[in-house]
């Protein structure tokens, strides 16, 4: 009986200590590349310690040059790439990932977002795994106490206290978006893809050559190319304008998006001006054009669609329609600077 | 005990009236049906999750009841029913709605969406985009009070699909257009009623439609067949509007301004409007105050060099007409002033070329109606319009009838 209750104990403490391991062996392959998601965040074996949030060996941060605006929040960029293997670069695509890579997004808030790494708490984390059948996307909520996220299909609703990068308080219903909304922004055609890992968005301080350097990536040319940084004044107005646009909004708006039926595409790369929404009639807009007629009026930010949907909170109105319950005011002033500055005609 | 359960989980007076025979109700259940999603707790969050779990060839059933919905709906799994009690039994309602625009949006192929209502969006009410075989019937797509502003734009929209059947539904109260079918091909819209919305039913930038057996009463303007520039998918053509009830399209036009639909005059039946090989034949007339069919190119400036801003290949034949033209509104009304105040029922702007037109165009309008149907061309060479270029003429332009389409068929729909 004594024996039978020590073998068992043994047991108990050796599965322990194997669980141990494989988490703190870095991501685990099986779970990455299961069928189904992992209940728990700390599942892949993504980081060494799921309360400090330090990445396991192999997973590693990166940034973009500009972020997508959502509501304010801090986000936390983690990259894994299945060792022996790397992505392969291209000038204007997203990297070709291969399978098992994970994309770990997290979303961050702080009491005081102009201090936003003091009491800062986790709010949730967005997984973005290629399996051998194409990417999904996973959505997870953390804790309260910061120590786990649980995977949450269809996400949640937290009302965020805090104050702006501006000084502004704000109170923010900050919506976690569920599975099919992640699909919305992460379109393409009928697959799912990422949008930040490209040339144009990493390509600052030498992550890009750091890619390499670590083997996540196969390669660069002489020259990879970089989006303007939307705040840096010293660079021209329409190129940060058009940066701004392109994290923000050409992930819907371009060819093959969810917004491709409005004609409207915003990717950095596009040239046309009606493309872009210079005189550009709105087709299926509704009471989103409010009473304006153009999607840009050159000169007029106060007659642009574009504007008055980027300052707008109301749903069926603001843009983008997912991932922000408040505007994004440097943005926003900054596309109106731009509209602005063009010719009138 | 299945049955008893559900009855309890529902309000009195819905249990009569799901109970009541000869109601619209569909079938509390069939043989091997699975069981309606619980009525308890957080239905948005429910049905959320049960469509987001769905498997291909699932049927998720909704139970009575009035639902208020705090986020819109996704549905991104191929070959999935979505059923509710009926029509005005299952009703999804919006108007405390926050975040992305539509009620419902399906974004798979091969999806069923039946019985029930959709309420107060803040944007669209159902939308599927990328949508191939789909089917929406027995649907109510309303906003509430009288007809605003602020209503949502669509209330049924298939778009950038292909096969579309939209059959006995019913939209009111769309800010745009009741039943929009854009940017597709293979599309039957029939047996449907469309009322109080801007346009009633309204197929744009697509190929190949049959729109049939419906009735469109009260909107601003009853059926609209558009094609726009500077979109993905252009070059409209093809389609049938036949054996439709087109009465009294007498709302004013509630559409935000800067809408294309704003410019539609309140009191118009049909509007052809740069699209080809459109027949519109059999249908009823009725008491439409600014006209009862309008031809009309496209009348903005425009890049789109693909792009031709004329109706070309247009049949209208064998239709009924009765009052109407007694009352031109929006654009119609100075142009009507000048030549009396009414209109025919019949009218076409005349205009056959444009701006960076590069050679002569032929509109080829065929009216085939009895000689006292009333056609008015306005005469109007070119847009932008300048009155005094107008030279209106009653007679009808001489014509090649082009072949009607053959009748639209539809893989996934046994008839």
């Amino acid at each position: 009986m004594r024996a039978a209750a020590l073998l068992l104990a043994a047991l108990l403490a050796g599965l322990v200590s194997a669980c141990g391991l494989a988490k703190g062996g870095g991501p685990d392959m099986g779970v990455i590349l299961a069928e189904a998601p992992a209940e728990k965040l700390s599942g892949y074996g993504l980081f060494a310690d799921m309360a400090d949030a330090v990445p396991a060996a192999g997973v590693v941060p990166y940034d973009l040059i500009n972020p997508l605006f959502s509501d304010h929040a801090a986000k936390h960029r983690l990259v894994f790439v299945p060792g022996g293997e790397r992505a392969a670069y291209s000038d204007n695509d997203v990297f070709a990932f291969p399978v098992g890579t994970v994309l770990v997004k997290t979303f961050a808030f702080a009491p005081d977002m102009r201090a936003p790494e003091t009491s800062a708490y986790r709010v949730e984390t967005r997984l973005l795994i290629h399996k051998a059948a194409g990417w999904v996307a996973y959505p997870y909520i953390w804790n309260d106490d910061g120590t786990e996220a649980v995977y949450a299909p269809i996400g949640g609703k937290r009302t965020i206290e805090t104050i702006t990068p501006a000084g502004t308080p704000l109170t923010i219903q900050y919506a976690v978006p569920n599975q099919n909304q992640c699909k919305t922004c992460h379109q393409a055609g009928d697959a799912l893809s990422p949008i930040g890992p490209k040339a144009r968005n990493l390509n600052h301080g030498g992550q890009l050559e750091d890619w390499v350097a670590k083997g996540l990536l196969d390669q660069l040319p002489p020259s990879a190319p970089a989006s303007a940084a939307v705040y840096d004044v010293s660079l021209p107005l329409e190129a940060r304008a058009r940066a701004w646009l392109d994290i923000n909004c050409a992930h819907c708006h371009k060819p093959d998006g969810s917004a491709s039926n409005s004609g409207l595409v915003l990717s950095a790369t596009e040239t046309d001006p009606v493309k872009i929404g210079i005189g550009k009639h709105p087709v299926a807009a509704g009471r989103g054009a409010g009473t304006l007629f153009q999607v840009i009026v050159p000169g007029a930010p106060d007659r642009s669609i574009l504007a008055y949907r980027m300052a707008s909170t109301e749903p069926g109105v603001a843009m983008p329609e997912l991932g922000r319950s408040v505007p994004d005011p440097e943005g926003l002033a900054l596309v109106r600077d731009w509209i602005a500055e063009m010719e009138p005609r | 005990m299945t049955l008893a359960r559900f009855a309890c989980a529902i309000p009195f007076a819905l249990l009569v009236s799901a109970c009541a025979p000869n109601t619209t109700s569909a079938p509390a259940s069939e043989p091997g049906a699975p069981a309606p999603l619980s009525a308890e707790g957080d239905f948005g969050a429910t049905l959320q999750g049960a469509l987001i779990n769905a498997k291909p060839g699932d049927t998720i059933v909704m139970p009575a009841g009035t639902f208020a919905l705090a986020d819109s709906l996704s549905l991104d799994v191929d070959g999935v029913t979505l059923r509710g009690a009926g029509q005005g039994v299952t009703v999804l309602d919006f108007a405390q709605q926050s975040g992305a625009g539509e009620g419902l949006l399906v974004t798979s192929d091969d999806v069923t969406l039946t019985d029930f209502t959709v309420r107060d969006t803040k944007g669209d009410g159902i939308k599927s985009k990328g949508a191939d075989r789909i089917t929406y019937k027995q649907l109510t797509v309303e906003w509430s009070g009288e007809p605003d502003e602020t209503n949502g734009a669509y209330g049924v929209y298939p778009v950038e699909s292909k096969d579309v059947l939209v059959e006995n539904v019913t939209v009111r109260g769309a800010s745009d257009a009741g039943i929009y079918v854009g940017q597709s091909s293979n599309i039957i819209v029939r047996n449907s009623v469309v009322e109080f919305n801007v346009a009633g039913i309204e197929i744009e930038n697509s190929t190949g439609a049959d729109v049939y057996g419906n009735i469109a009463r009260n909107n601003t303007g009853g059926i609209l067949v558009f094609d726009l520039p500077d979109l993905p998918v252009s070059g409209g053509n093809a389609t049938r509007i036949y054996a439709n009830q087109i009465f009294a399209n007498n709302t004013r036009n509630f559409a935000p301004a800067g809408n294309i639909v704003a410019g539609v005059p309140s009191g118009t039946g049909v509007i052809i409007m740069a699209n080809r090989n459109v027949h519109v034949f059999d249908n009823a007339f009725e008491n439409n105050r600014s006209a009862h069919v309008l031809i009309t190119a496209y009348s903005l400036p425009f890049t789109d060099a693909a792009y031709n801003p004329l109706p070309r290949d247009i049949v209208i034949r064998n239709n009924t007409y009765s009052g109407g033209g007694d009352d031109p509104q929006g654009i119609l009304t100075p142009l009507a002033e000048a030549l009396g105040g009414a209109l025919p029922p019949i009218v076409w702007d005349g205009v056959s070329t444009w701006p960076g037109a590069t050679e002569a165009q032929t509109v080829n309008l065929t009216i085939a109606e009895a000689p006292e149907v009333g056609f008015l061309n306005f005469g109007i060479p070119s847009y932008p319009l300048d009155p005094a270029t107008l030279a209106p003429s009653p007679d009808r332009p001489a014509s090649t009838p082009p072949a009607e389409p053959a009748a639209i068929v539809l893989a996934h729909v046994k008839e």
